[in-house]
């Protein structure tokens, strides 16, 4: 495809799902990174816009995006835009016609569609936009069903759906050239998933993660709190081996309570391998264990290329690891039952994190990414609450809000350096910590705010930031 | 538990220096078949313990005649790359445990699955 990309000077035009706002821009970004291509927006880019240009790629690099891309819709070769169609038609007729002709040809079939964002068009209204395109040379034959080339009109009507403009406020027309793979968000669906607990990532946020952390074909990762390895199912489709730990003996195993409406107890056959097995990726499966996060088992060496993860909070799921307060009996010596649950104690967010990113920075391969999920109080939360380690780069930091006064903030950071003697001490007094610091801090607020309706005083003051 | 995952654990009992690589006392091996895949299995071996690997191959009766040294330039060597894949992916620990080399503490195995929590007493 070399000659599709000596074509000079091209500009592509991704069209984005309007959701997700936040995680788009790291997603685009960190599959550019993949094919070494940097992110260049055309003018009047805005990041809340559906309509992103870019410069400086070819076909091939937006070929590979929407191959992976979650959040794009769709791609298209841009030939011409303008805030009118007049001004559409002037930028078309100057577009080089040896870039045009190609996809012309007489013998070449095509159809052109047309898209609108924020307005619904009827389809008299489309056909009388696609006739207005008559001052283009389309030389072939039109075929609905089965076109070799597809142009696609987009029309732009803002944001607002309360307040819908008359005409489109902006116009782009080009050569479609593949679509993104919102299909999976569908495909993957936690609803026809074999194996779900409680708090299964979503299959478009799983795969979100996945993109955010330049998960490649080949890669090693893993997630040290991996419940039902909705994570690992994302990265699988990419092409990872995967593996993943997890403290709850019970999850693991794919043993106790269902978490599916109206089933009481889980199958003999649920568990992280038969999920995978569903999506054809099992071969993609290296190992599941028990095991604590805070007292990892792995040799040391870089071994992870990511490390992807949802740490528990203590909101829907406890915050666990294993050791206790009191004074227990020592079982007899050497005795150590299979199905013995050591007794567990609270573990604290700030020490979650802690240990997190100390994990990341010896067992990453320097490059490697790892993306998790950051609870935030929202009133309290500023920039510098976010846990940093001297080894690892933050690349993103994109908000998912879950109520008025709580949401979880999606963290990718990069290895950059391997970690000395003094780095693992480094952040321990860091300050930052302080929202996490003591198990129940975030806990407490995050209810906090749920009872605001109750209208007590003191959680009056603790939402309004007082 | 493959042998990859072997291969990427140690012990993790306090005070213990020398925790690796783990022993394996197996009960149930199983063979389970797994695509080949030359590019990871490449990827894979520079993060290898090698004698580790193939010491833990030979004492679950799988090595494959695997040599004990890693010979140069071995990611063209499409033979030698199917049998660290077999010995990698394919042998499967289904039942049995771990042990400390150590302190002699073990870890069950069940179902396939290594049980790595410490007790109260040991954290």
């Amino acid at each position: 495809m070399a000659a599709t990309c000596s074509r000079s000077r091209l500009q592509f035009l991704l069209h984005l799902a309007q959701d997700n706002l936040d995680f788009r821009l790291p997603e685009i970004k960190a599959l550019l990174a993949l094919r070494g291509k940097p992110f260049l927006p055309g003018v009047n880019f805005s990041e809340q816009s559906p309509f992103w240009c870019l410069d400086g790629l070819c076909e091939e690099d937006v070929r590979t995006i929407t191959a992976r891309s979650v959040c794009a819709k769709s791609a298209i070769e841009l030939w011409g835009h303008g805030k009118t169609h007049s001004e559409l038609k002037t930028s078309l007729l100057n577009y080089p016609s040896e870039n045009m002709l190609p996809y012309m040809q007489k013998d070449s079939t095509y159809k052109i569609s047309v898209d609108t964002f924020n307005k619904t068009l009827l389809f008299p209204e489309r056909i009388k936009r696609i006739d207005a395109l008559e001052y283009l040379p389309f030389e072939g034959t039109v075929s609905l069903k089965t076109p070799e080339h597809i142009f696609v009109l987009l029309e732009d009507y803002g944001t607002d759906p309360n307040n819908i403009p008359e005409h489109p406020n902006y116009i782009y027309f080009g050569r479609w050239l593949a679509d993104g793979q919102r299909e999976l968000i569908r495909s993957h669906s936690v609803k026809n998933r074999h194996f779900i607990g409680n708090t299964s990532m979503d299959a478009g946020l799983s795969f979100i993660m996945a993109n955010h952390a330049k998960i490649k074909k080949d890669d090693l990762v893993f997630d040290p709190f991996v419940g039902t390895g909705s994570l690992l199912v994302a990265c699988s489709q990419f092409g990872a081996y995967v593996c993943g730990t997890d403290i709850d003996y019970n999850i693991i195993h794919g043993k106790g309570r269902s978490s599916r409406k109206n089933r009481t107890w889980r199958g003999p056959d649920e568990n992280i391998r038969a999920n995978l097995r569903q999506y054809g990726t099992e071969k993609m499966y290296v190992d599941v264990m028990v095991s604590d996060a805070a007292k990892p088992v792995w040799k040391k060496a870089a071994l992870f290329d990511a490390i992807i993860t949802d740490p528990p909070y203590g909101i829907r799921e406890s915050t666990r690891r294993t050791g206790s307060h009191k004074d227990i009996t020592k079982p007899p010596d050497g005795i150590y039952v299979e199905s013995h649950v050591p007794v567990s104690q609270a573990y604290h967010l700030s020490d979650i994190f802690t240990d997190l990113l100390h994990f990341s920075a010896h067992h990453l391969v320097m490059g490697g990414r790892l993306v998790y999920w950051l609870p935030i109080y929202r009133p309290d939360y500023c920039e510098e609450m976010v846990p940093l380690h001297p080894c690892l780069r933050l690349i993103s930091n994109s908000e998912q809000t879950l109520s008025s006064h709580t949401s979880r903030r999606l963290i990718t950071m990069e290895k950059i350096k391997e970690p000395e003697e003094l780095d693992s001490l480094a952040h321990l007094t860091d300050p930052r910590f302080g929202p996490y610091q003591g198990h129940d801090t975030f806990r407490e607020k995050y209810f906090s705010g749920l009872n605001k309706r109750g209208a007590k005083e003191e959680d009056k003051s603790d939402i309004n930031g007082e | 538990m493959k042998l990859l995952t072997h291969n990427m654990l140690t012990s993790h009992v306090k005070g213990v220096v020398k925790g690796y690589p783990l022993l394996i006392k197996a009960t149930e091996v199983k063979m389970n078949e797994v695509e080949f895949n030359p590019q990871f299995v490449s990827r894979m071996i520079p993060k290898l313990e090698w004698s580790a690997l193939v010491q833990a191959a030979e004492e679950l009766g799988h090595r494959e005649d695997l040599p004990g040294e890693l010979m140069a330039e071995y990611e063209k060597d499409e033979e030698f790359l199917k049998k660290v894949h077999r010995v990698l992916l394919e042998v499967e620990v289904i039942e049995g445990c771990l042990q400390c080399p150590e302190s002699g503490r073990e870890f069950p195995i069940t179902r396939g699955i290594p049980n790595m929590l410490l007790n109260e007493d040991e954290v």
